[in-house]
């Protein structure tokens, strides 16, 4: 692999940041924060579609990444209604307090 | 003596993976709202790499969506619950144990991943409004309107979801 930014150097940071993402919806107990993580995971398959489409010189990929960006936004939207509503019931976003599912 | 644009793009990789690790794990705090401010500026550095793959379009609405209007509302959210910070944990054994099984599978399947892939082209393609628009409103008409609904549907279910008594 050459020093030259290729394809193969974009994805392996989006396969980082991906990782990161992952990390933090796993490790963190705070509902908002994991849910920051979530957005690093979308932001970082966001970067592999561009990159793709760079270098296979092809826009379908960032209207790809254009649709996903709208998406993200509404989810977001709806998501944060749901952890306020949620607070609201039980005075708390921490997962460790979120256990009423569990067996 | 590299080229100035390849200089950019450790730069700005450097910078997206720092800003992302302390938006998850920042040593020194947990503080939510740092995790939120850290976000902006991975976003804003992921915006620099679009720039760099030719995708302007891209990078001015990640700038305006991301780290503008998303941002904003996870900090209003942030402010209006008023959290307490999150107490650190102590890791047990088997966690520990098959996170490292997990992290091991993963990065199996993500190195293969990279490493099977070959560019096709070496043609330039610019993602500037021009041919991201004539391509939006020809080839992907039908899932551009389907999309403005989604929006509007995530609309009313957000005002329905925040209203004091669900009924």
């Amino acid at each position: 692999m050459s020093l030259i930014p290729g394809l193969h150097h974009y994805l392996i940071v989006s396969a980082l940041l991906f990782s990161l993402g992952l990390l933090g919806v796993l490790a963190r107990r705070n509902l908002l924060v994991i849910y920051m993580g979530l957005e690093l995971m979308l932001n970082a398959a966001n970067l592999a579609l561009v990159a793709f489409s760079r270098f296979n010189a092809n826009l379908n990929g960032q209207v790809m990444v254009f649709f996903i960006i709208t998406v993200a936004a509404a989810e977001v939207a709806v998501g944060l209604a749901l952890i306020v509503a949620l607070y609201r019931k039980r005075q708390s976003a921490h997962v460790e307090d979120l256990t009423s599912l569990k067996l | 003596m590299p080229a100035l644009p390849d200089l950019l793009f450790y730069g700005f990789a450097g910078l997206t993976l720092l800003f992302g690790f302390l938006c998850v794990a920042n040593p020194l705090s947990r503080n939510p709202v740092t995790s939120a401010m850290f976000l902006v500026l991975t976003i804003c550095s992921l915006a620099g790499l679009f720039v760099l793959l030719n995708a302007f379009f891209l990078a001015a609405v990640q700038v305006l969506v991301y780290a503008g209007a998303v941002m904003v509302l996870f900090l209003f959210v942030i402010m209006l619950l008023d959290l307490k910070e999150e107490e650190r944990r102590k890791l047990n054994k088997v966690a520990l144990g098959a996170g490292t099984v997990a992290v091991a599978v993963i990065a199996g399947i993500l190195i293969r991943a990279v490493t099977s892939v070959k560019p096709v082209a070496d043609k330039l393609v610019e993602g500037t409004t021009k041919p991201l628009g004539k391509i939006l409103f020809t080839q992907y008409l039908l899932p551009f309107e389907i999309l403005s609904l989604l929006l509007l549907v995530a609309m009313v279910g957000v005002i329905l979801l925040s209203k004091k008594e669900l009924k």
